[in-house]
């Protein structure tokens, strides 16, 4: 018989570390920044024990690229900010993504713009994870809302981000972050961990890093003698810059096509009630605690209200909002910004009317708050 | 130079009510170099304890006109500050005149040694009229206490925990000064605010020089050196009786010891003061004990040996 399940009262930030050892995390990059900064911390005690590698660099910049190095180097490689890091660290996550370099990045968001409210919640980074760095840029993003489920997401972050090599976000807020739940750590081997994709190339020389003949090539590790060039460049096959402008438009293609012939695999929500829902309220991270209780309430009111929760909310999931919204006469987006997924909610459904909710003070959006818009459409 | 009475009885330009920690070396540092500058002030600081302490809406303790932009660029900040005040005073469009202001850019050691660091070595070359001052407690302590370049080896942090097989920060912290030093700005110096009459001779020379200079100022912290508050200021003067900070200056090139100990205490005077250090008279860590005092005696030397001659 299995032993018992280790359950542990934690808070949110220790979920993510520990989500990233269970992962086969070994690397760790990273730079001070409230409200993340317990990940770093646990991490700089926790990764030394198991024989891995904690840096803390001089700057944001620094923390984003040394991640990138450690992957370079084999290694599943994270590293954790909020919002003024993820601005610094822009140009780095662009490069990782061009140069196909598997990476989790966490970012626990905080008040913007600026330095804005380092110890308070919100979400107002949905729209910088995909847009900020310049560029057409591939960008996997997940959404976890509970203790428990940072630490299945950062998990699963890790898996997409070697399955599809490329920079993946773990999007959380501060109340989570901070927020103490029980976690029940599952058994080595209970949850999936994908590991990187080994090349069989046999002459070593003949290796190519960004293998055409692959949708996502496998990546040998710097120091096994697979020599190869990585750059930030407009690259071919071997790596090398080229200005062949057949070459460098399916590359820029091909980045951006692993991640949308893929959406199936990558996209992950949750549905409450959705099959006969009139009111839809689509709603993700701390948000989506309080969506989850007035959906609830208002089903006991008799109205026929329904939760998409997307777990994963880049690429967006257009489709399984279809879906849930069919019946619905509007779509409820609570969020703590001023507008961002609402945006992505109308692309996803012309002519279906559409409601955001939006709170930028520090607090969350509450139950009631949104049981009231609920309430308008009963 | 002034007396303390006079300094005393200056205009507080960094006043009371401000919300930093009882026993932190900032509010004395900053009392003292702002009542040494001899002409109004303004101010940039980067995110740090300095500007989330003393700037709590609705109060303010700067009676001065303060800035914070970011945590990477008060050195950048400034630049902009000095330019565009130098540009308007050229072409006669301030309304105070020809009348002087001086500019002053603070950051602790993280904002300076290490995020910050780009933008304070472009306004040192670039050659502006500044005066930047590093208030230096060894740690990002307004996050938590996580391990910065000047953390002194040894020293547990969040990030440099101590544990059984590596017991604190491995590394020797940065010499900025010297860094600074190697900018050849017309002065640098090395203070501490235990000894108010040095302080305040360095502020008063750095603020009378046309052009950028950097004041490197040790600053206890309560917090992250677990320590009582009240024993600040002795923690301070210890830590320059070890030479673990010594005070000095370089002045057009030429570089002086301000102050030498008659007798050089041993670095575990210092450490024993502190609970950050506590670990390493738990066990055996004299190979690291005397590898910190190694590298104390090797710059304390070095600074022996240059002390009354030109450098640059």
């Amino acid at each position: 018989m299995a032993a018992e399940r280790v359950k542990k009262l934690m808070q949110g930030n220790e979920a993510c570390a520990e989500g990233a050892l269970y992962a086969g995390c070994e690397f760790y990059a990273g730079y001070p920044i409230t409200p993340s900064t317990e990940i770093g911390e646990i991490l700089s005690y926790k990764l030394p024990l198991i024989g891995g590698k904690f840096i803390q660099m001089e700057d944001e910049i620094g923390g984003m690229a040394a991640t990138i190095g450690g992957s370079l180097a084999g290694k599943k490689s994270l590293t954790a900010t909020s919002g003024p890091g993820l601005s610094l660290k822009q140009e780095c996550i662009g490069f990782a993504a061009m140069a196909e370099v598997p990476c989790v990045i966490i970012n626990v968001m905080r008040g913007g713009p600026s330095t804005g409210y380092p110890t308070g919640p919100s979400q107002s980074d949905i729209m910088a994870t995909k847009w900020g760095t310049h560029g057409d840029t591939p960008v996997i993003a997940v959404t976890p809302s509970y203790v428990p489920e940072i630490f299945t997401e950062t998990v699963r972050a890790f898996n997409l981000a070697e399955k599809y090599r490329t920079p993946v976000f773990v999007l959380f807020d501060e109340i989570i972050g901070h927020m103490r739940e029980v976690v029940t750590i599952p058994h080595p081997g209970e949850l999936e961990v994908i590991d990187r994709a080994k090349t069989d190339v046999e002459n070593k020389e003949d290796y190519l890093p960004y293998d055409n003949r692959f949708e996502i090539p496998p990546l040998a590790p710097f120091g096994e003698g697979y020599r190869y060039h990585v750059t930030g460049l407009n690259h071919d096959e071997d790596g090398f810059p080229t200005n062949d402008s057949k070459k460098i438009d399916a590359g820029n293609r091909k980045i951006l096509a692993k991640i949308e012939n893929n959406k199936e695999d990558i996209w992950s929500c949750e549905e409450v009630d959705t099959e006969d829902a009139e009111v839809l309220v689509f709603a993700f991270g701390s948000s989506a605690r309080s969506a989850s209780f007035a959906v609830r309430e208002a089903r006991k009111q008799g109205i026929k209200a329904g939760l998409l929760r997307p777990l994963t909310i880049w690429p967006f999931p257009d489709e399984p909002l279809r879906k849930a919204a069919s019946k619905a006469k509007v779509v409820i987006v609570p969020e703590l910004n001023l507008g961002q997924t609402v945006l992505e909610v109308e692309r996803t459904l012309p002519g279906v009317k559409v409601e955001g909710l939006h709170r930028v003070d520090g607090e969350p959006i509450t139950p009631a708050e949104i049981l009231e818009v609920i309430d308008k459409y009963k | 130079m002034a007396t303390l009475k006079e300094l005393a009885s200056k205009e507080e330009l960094f006043c009371g009510g401000h919300r930093l920690c009882a026993g932190c070396g900032i509010p004395p540092i900053m009392r003292t170099i702002l009542k040494s500058a001899g002409a109004p002030v303004a101010v940039t600081t980067s995110t740090g304890c300095l500007e989330v302490g003393s700037t709590i809406y609705p109060y303010s303790a700067w009676r001065t006109p303060w800035i914070h932009s970011a945590f990477e660029n008060a050195g950048a900040t400034i630049s902009g500050m000095e330019a565009a005040y130098t540009a308007l005073k050229r072409k006669g469009k301030l309304p105070c005149g020809d009348k002087e202001i001086k500019f002053m850019a603070v950051g602790g050691d993280g904002g300076t040694y290490d995020i910050g660091f780009q933008a304070l070595s472009g306004a040192l070359e670039r050659g502006h009229d500044f005066v930047y001052v590093c208030y230096d407690n060894g740690a990002y302590m307004n996050t938590g206490i996580q391990r910065s370049s000047a953390t002194p080896m040894g020293s547990a942090t969040t990030t440099s925990p101590a544990g059984s097989v590596i017991p604190g920060k491995q590394e020797y912290r940065k010499d900025l000064t010297r860094i600074v030093v190697a900018h050849g700005v017309k002065y640098v110096g090395q203070s501490s605010p235990h000894n108010w009459k040095d302080l305040a001779m360095k502020a008063e020379k750095a603020f009378a020089v046309k052009g950028p200079t950097f004041l490197n100022v040790i600053s206890p912290c309560p917090l992250g050196w677990y320590t009582k508050s009240e024993v600040s200021m002795e923690t301070a003067k210890v830590a320059v009786d070890t030479c673990f900070w010594p005070l000095y200056e370089v002045e057009e090139g030429v570089m002086k010891l301000n102050y030498k100990p008659k007798t050089k205490r041993p670095i575990e005077d210092w450490l024993k003061m502190q609970g950050r250090f506590k670990h390493l008279f738990k066990g055996d860590h004299t190979e690291l004990i005397a590898k910190i005092q190694e590298g104390i005696d090797k710059d304390w030397q070095r600074l022996l040996d240059i002390d009354g001659k030109a450098i640059f």
